[in-house]
Protein backbone atom coordinates (compact mmCIF):
# COMPACT_ATOMS: atom_id res chain seq x y z
CA UNK A 1 0.00 0.00 0.00
CA UNK A 2 1.33 3.62 -1.45
CA UNK A 3 -1.51 5.04 -0.03
CA UNK A 4 -4.19 5.29 2.61
CA UNK A 5 -6.49 5.23 -0.12
CA UNK A 6 -5.45 2.31 -1.31
CA UNK A 7 -7.15 0.56 1.89
CA UNK A 8 -10.51 1.30 0.46
CA UNK A 9 -9.59 -1.07 -2.84
CA UNK A 10 -9.49 -4.34 -0.80
CA UNK A 11 -12.11 -6.77 -2.41
CA UNK A 12 -13.00 -10.48 -2.09
CA UNK A 13 -13.42 -12.73 -4.72
CA UNK A 14 -16.21 -15.27 -4.78
CA UNK A 15 -13.66 -18.16 -3.19
CA UNK A 16 -12.50 -15.89 -0.65
CA UNK A 17 -9.30 -14.35 -1.96
CA UNK A 18 -8.32 -11.03 -0.87
CA UNK A 19 -7.71 -8.98 -3.80
CA UNK A 20 -7.09 -4.94 -4.85
CA UNK A 21 -10.61 -3.91 -6.65
CA UNK A 22 -10.02 -2.87 -9.57
CA UNK A 23 -11.62 0.73 -11.10
CA UNK A 24 -14.24 0.75 -13.16
CA UNK A 25 -15.37 1.09 -15.65
CA UNK A 26 -14.49 -2.46 -17.50
CA UNK A 27 -14.17 -1.30 -21.08
CA UNK A 28 -14.03 -5.41 -22.31
CA UNK A 29 -16.96 -6.53 -20.03
CA UNK A 30 -18.91 -3.79 -20.34
CA UNK A 31 -21.34 -3.85 -23.67
CA UNK A 32 -21.25 -0.69 -25.52
CA UNK A 33 -24.18 1.66 -24.88
CA UNK A 34 -25.05 4.56 -26.77
CA UNK A 35 -24.78 6.51 -23.25
CA UNK A 36 -21.06 5.68 -22.54
CA UNK A 37 -20.35 5.90 -26.62
CA UNK A 38 -21.82 9.82 -26.42
CA UNK A 39 -19.66 10.30 -23.70
CA UNK A 40 -16.86 9.29 -24.23
CA UNK A 41 -17.30 11.31 -27.56
CA UNK A 42 -17.61 14.60 -25.58
CA UNK A 43 -14.15 13.84 -23.82
CA UNK A 44 -12.51 13.02 -27.49
CA UNK A 45 -14.06 16.09 -29.13
CA UNK A 46 -13.20 18.17 -26.78
CA UNK A 47 -9.28 17.16 -26.65
CA UNK A 48 -10.22 17.47 -30.62
CA UNK A 49 -11.17 21.15 -30.23
CA UNK A 50 -8.30 21.90 -28.04
CA UNK A 51 -6.17 21.39 -30.99
CA UNK A 52 -8.65 23.39 -33.17
CA UNK A 53 -8.45 26.40 -30.15
CA UNK A 54 -4.46 26.64 -30.90
CA UNK A 55 -4.98 27.16 -34.20
CA UNK A 56 -7.51 29.96 -34.53
CA UNK A 57 -4.12 31.88 -32.07
CA UNK A 58 -2.61 30.92 -34.95
CA UNK A 59 -4.50 32.47 -37.23
CA UNK A 60 -5.14 35.40 -35.08
CA UNK A 61 -1.30 35.87 -34.55
CA UNK A 62 -0.79 35.87 -38.36
CA UNK A 63 -3.76 38.09 -39.13
CA UNK A 64 -2.26 40.29 -36.50
CA UNK A 65 1.60 40.09 -37.57
CA UNK A 66 2.31 40.18 -41.69
CA UNK A 67 1.08 39.51 -45.25
CA UNK A 68 3.38 36.40 -45.23
CA UNK A 69 2.51 34.42 -42.07
CA UNK A 70 -1.65 35.08 -43.13
CA UNK A 71 -0.36 33.99 -46.18
CA UNK A 72 0.92 30.99 -44.70
CA UNK A 73 -1.70 30.23 -42.11
CA UNK A 74 -4.18 30.51 -45.16
CA UNK A 75 -2.11 28.18 -47.81
CA UNK A 76 -2.28 25.17 -45.00
CA UNK A 77 -6.06 25.85 -43.95
CA UNK A 78 -6.70 26.07 -47.75
CA UNK A 79 -5.16 22.48 -48.40
CA UNK A 80 -7.12 19.48 -48.80
CA UNK A 81 -5.29 18.19 -45.23
CA UNK A 82 -6.36 21.72 -43.57
CA UNK A 83 -9.74 21.25 -45.44
CA UNK A 84 -10.36 18.00 -44.10
CA UNK A 85 -9.02 19.05 -40.74
CA UNK A 86 -11.15 21.99 -40.44
CA UNK A 87 -14.58 19.73 -41.52
CA UNK A 88 -13.43 17.32 -38.59
CA UNK A 89 -13.20 20.23 -36.00
CA UNK A 90 -16.79 21.84 -37.34
CA UNK A 91 -18.09 18.34 -37.00
CA UNK A 92 -16.60 17.80 -33.41
CA UNK A 93 -17.39 21.09 -32.32
CA UNK A 94 -21.07 20.76 -33.58
CA UNK A 95 -21.29 17.42 -31.37
CA UNK A 96 -19.65 18.89 -28.38
CA UNK A 97 -21.91 21.89 -28.47
CA UNK A 98 -25.05 19.80 -28.78
CA UNK A 99 -24.07 17.15 -26.32
CA UNK A 100 -22.86 20.29 -23.94
CA UNK A 101 -26.57 21.58 -24.14
CA UNK A 102 -27.66 17.89 -23.09
CA UNK A 103 -25.04 17.78 -20.31
CA UNK A 104 -26.45 21.39 -18.96
CA UNK A 105 -30.17 20.32 -19.40
CA UNK A 106 -29.19 17.47 -16.98
CA UNK A 107 -27.21 20.00 -15.15
CA UNK A 108 -30.77 21.60 -14.44
CA UNK A 109 -31.96 18.59 -12.69
CA UNK A 110 -34.45 17.31 -15.91
CA UNK A 111 -33.98 14.64 -18.87
CA UNK A 112 -32.96 11.98 -16.62
CA UNK A 113 -35.45 9.37 -17.52
CA UNK A 114 -33.50 6.55 -19.91
CA UNK A 115 -35.94 6.90 -22.45
CA UNK A 116 -35.39 10.51 -22.44
CA UNK A 117 -31.16 10.08 -22.23
CA UNK A 118 -31.46 7.78 -25.08
CA UNK A 119 -33.56 9.72 -27.18
CA UNK A 120 -31.99 13.30 -26.23
CA UNK A 121 -28.54 11.02 -27.28
CA UNK A 122 -30.19 10.33 -31.15
CA UNK A 123 -30.75 13.60 -31.16
CA UNK A 124 -27.53 15.07 -30.60
CA UNK A 125 -26.14 12.50 -32.91
CA UNK A 126 -28.98 13.74 -35.89
CA UNK A 127 -28.38 17.66 -34.94
CA UNK A 128 -24.55 17.17 -35.43
CA UNK A 129 -24.87 15.50 -38.60
CA UNK A 130 -27.59 18.41 -39.72
CA UNK A 131 -25.51 21.51 -38.66
CA UNK A 132 -22.29 19.92 -39.78
CA UNK A 133 -23.70 19.19 -43.14
CA UNK A 134 -24.79 22.53 -43.15
CA UNK A 135 -22.04 24.43 -42.36
CA UNK A 136 -19.42 22.35 -44.52
CA UNK A 137 -21.91 23.07 -47.48
CA UNK A 138 -22.10 27.21 -46.12
CA UNK A 139 -18.49 27.16 -46.09
CA UNK A 140 -17.83 25.69 -49.86
CA UNK A 141 -20.41 28.33 -51.23
CA UNK A 142 -18.68 31.15 -49.42
CA UNK A 143 -15.84 30.11 -50.52
CA UNK B 1 -18.48 -18.77 10.68
CA UNK B 2 -15.99 -16.61 8.41
CA UNK B 3 -15.52 -13.17 9.08
CA UNK B 4 -14.98 -10.17 6.46
CA UNK B 5 -11.49 -8.91 6.03
CA UNK B 6 -11.43 -5.63 7.62
CA UNK B 7 -8.56 -2.52 7.38
CA UNK B 8 -8.94 -0.03 10.64
CA UNK B 9 -7.63 3.29 8.69
CA UNK B 10 -6.96 5.15 11.52
CA UNK B 11 -7.39 9.00 10.55
CA UNK B 12 -10.56 10.97 10.76
CA UNK B 13 -12.94 11.14 8.04
CA UNK B 14 -11.94 14.66 7.28
CA UNK B 15 -8.40 13.91 7.59
CA UNK B 16 -8.76 11.99 4.82
CA UNK B 17 -10.79 13.72 3.03
CA UNK B 18 -9.18 16.95 3.21
CA UNK B 19 -6.64 17.37 0.29
CA UNK B 20 -8.86 15.28 -1.92
CA UNK B 21 -12.36 15.34 -4.01
CA UNK B 22 -14.34 17.43 -2.26
CA UNK B 23 -12.25 19.28 0.10
CA UNK B 24 -10.16 20.82 -2.78
CA UNK B 25 -11.81 23.36 -5.20
CA UNK B 26 -13.85 20.25 -7.17
CA UNK B 27 -17.34 22.06 -6.83
CA UNK B 28 -16.10 25.82 -8.00
CA UNK B 29 -13.90 23.95 -11.06
CA UNK B 30 -17.36 22.04 -11.78
CA UNK B 31 -19.29 25.24 -11.60
CA UNK B 32 -16.77 27.53 -13.71
CA UNK B 33 -16.85 24.41 -16.59
CA UNK B 34 -20.71 25.13 -16.67
CA UNK B 35 -20.27 28.80 -16.69
CA UNK B 36 -17.68 29.24 -19.18
CA UNK B 37 -19.98 26.29 -21.89
CA UNK B 38 -23.01 28.67 -21.47
CA UNK B 39 -20.73 31.72 -22.47
CA UNK B 40 -19.52 30.04 -25.03
CA UNK B 41 -22.58 28.88 -26.70
CA UNK B 42 -23.72 31.88 -27.93
CA UNK B 43 -19.72 33.27 -28.61
CA UNK B 44 -19.52 30.16 -30.59
CA UNK B 45 -22.62 30.33 -32.71
CA UNK B 46 -21.25 34.21 -33.54
CA UNK B 47 -17.58 32.81 -33.99
CA UNK B 48 -18.53 30.25 -36.92
CA UNK B 49 -21.21 32.91 -38.55
CA UNK B 50 -18.44 35.45 -38.76
CA UNK B 51 -16.02 32.79 -40.23
CA UNK B 52 -18.24 32.37 -43.12
CA UNK B 53 -17.52 35.82 -43.95
CA UNK B 54 -14.29 35.74 -43.90
CA UNK B 55 -13.51 32.60 -45.66
CA UNK B 56 -10.71 33.06 -49.07
CA UNK B 57 -10.77 36.78 -47.73
CA UNK B 58 -7.64 38.37 -48.14
CA UNK B 59 -5.77 39.93 -44.59
CA UNK B 60 -7.12 42.98 -44.95
CA UNK B 61 -10.87 41.44 -44.73
CA UNK B 62 -9.64 39.70 -41.55
CA UNK B 63 -8.07 43.27 -39.93
CA UNK B 64 -11.17 45.55 -40.90
CA UNK B 65 -13.48 42.36 -39.33
CA UNK B 66 -11.04 42.01 -36.33
CA UNK B 67 -10.40 45.72 -36.02
CA UNK B 68 -14.38 46.55 -35.22
CA UNK B 69 -14.76 47.54 -31.53
CA UNK B 70 -17.24 44.37 -31.32
CA UNK B 71 -16.00 41.77 -33.11
CA UNK B 72 -12.48 42.95 -30.92
CA UNK B 73 -14.67 42.45 -27.92
CA UNK B 74 -16.43 38.75 -28.90
CA UNK B 75 -13.11 38.05 -29.96
CA UNK B 76 -11.43 38.54 -26.70
CA UNK B 77 -14.28 37.02 -24.44
CA UNK B 78 -14.14 34.15 -27.12
CA UNK B 79 -10.20 33.11 -26.66
CA UNK B 80 -9.97 33.86 -22.78
CA UNK B 81 -13.32 31.57 -22.68
CA UNK B 82 -12.34 29.21 -24.86
CA UNK B 83 -8.78 28.30 -23.17
CA UNK B 84 -10.57 28.90 -19.85
CA UNK B 85 -12.99 26.06 -20.43
CA UNK B 86 -10.26 24.13 -22.28
CA UNK B 87 -7.82 23.58 -19.59
CA UNK B 88 -10.22 23.13 -17.06
CA UNK B 89 -11.34 20.20 -19.15
CA UNK B 90 -8.05 19.12 -20.05
CA UNK B 91 -6.99 18.72 -16.35
CA UNK B 92 -10.00 17.05 -15.91
CA UNK B 93 -9.29 14.46 -18.58
CA UNK B 94 -5.26 14.82 -17.16
CA UNK B 95 -6.43 14.01 -13.77
CA UNK B 96 -8.53 10.34 -14.93
CA UNK B 97 -6.16 9.08 -17.22
CA UNK B 98 -2.65 9.92 -15.72
CA UNK B 99 -2.42 7.95 -12.36
CA UNK B 100 1.05 8.36 -11.10
CA UNK B 101 1.75 11.36 -8.99
CA UNK B 102 4.78 13.44 -10.34
CA UNK B 103 3.62 13.30 -14.34
CA UNK B 104 -0.03 13.82 -13.82
CA UNK B 105 1.36 16.91 -11.93
CA UNK B 106 4.02 17.94 -14.46
CA UNK B 107 1.55 17.49 -17.61
CA UNK B 108 -1.31 19.62 -16.04
CA UNK B 109 0.90 22.39 -15.46
CA UNK B 110 2.65 22.08 -18.79
CA UNK B 111 -0.92 22.21 -19.73
CA UNK B 112 -1.82 25.10 -18.09
CA UNK B 113 1.45 26.51 -19.08
CA UNK B 114 0.95 26.15 -22.57
CA UNK B 115 -2.87 27.10 -22.58
CA UNK B 116 -2.27 30.66 -20.65
CA UNK B 117 0.57 31.59 -22.97
CA UNK B 118 -1.35 30.90 -26.18
CA UNK B 119 -4.58 32.90 -24.56
CA UNK B 120 -2.11 35.96 -23.79
CA UNK B 121 -1.28 35.42 -27.34
CA UNK B 122 -4.74 35.66 -29.37
CA UNK B 123 -5.41 38.44 -26.61
CA UNK B 124 -2.01 40.43 -27.65
CA UNK B 125 -2.99 39.67 -31.59
CA UNK B 126 -6.85 41.15 -31.08
CA UNK B 127 -5.35 43.77 -29.57
CA UNK B 128 -2.92 44.56 -31.92
CA UNK B 129 -5.48 44.24 -34.69
CA UNK B 130 -8.05 46.20 -33.78
CA UNK B 131 -5.21 49.07 -32.88
CA UNK B 132 -4.17 48.67 -36.55
CA UNK B 133 -7.45 49.38 -37.43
Amino acid sequence: MTDVREALFIGRTTDGRTVRRPLSPHLQIYKPQITSALSIFHRITGVALSVGAFILVWWLVAAASSDESFATVSAVLHSWIGKLALIGWTAALWYHFCAGLRHLVWDSGHGFELETVHATGRLVLIATAILTALTVLAGFIAL
Amino acid sequence: MSTQPTQTIMRSGLGRARGLGSAKSGAAHWFAERVTSIALVPLTLWFVFSVFSLLGEPRAAVQAWAGHAMNATLLLALVIITFHHMAMGLQVVMEDYIHAERPRLLAILAMKAAAGLFALGGILAVIKLTLAH
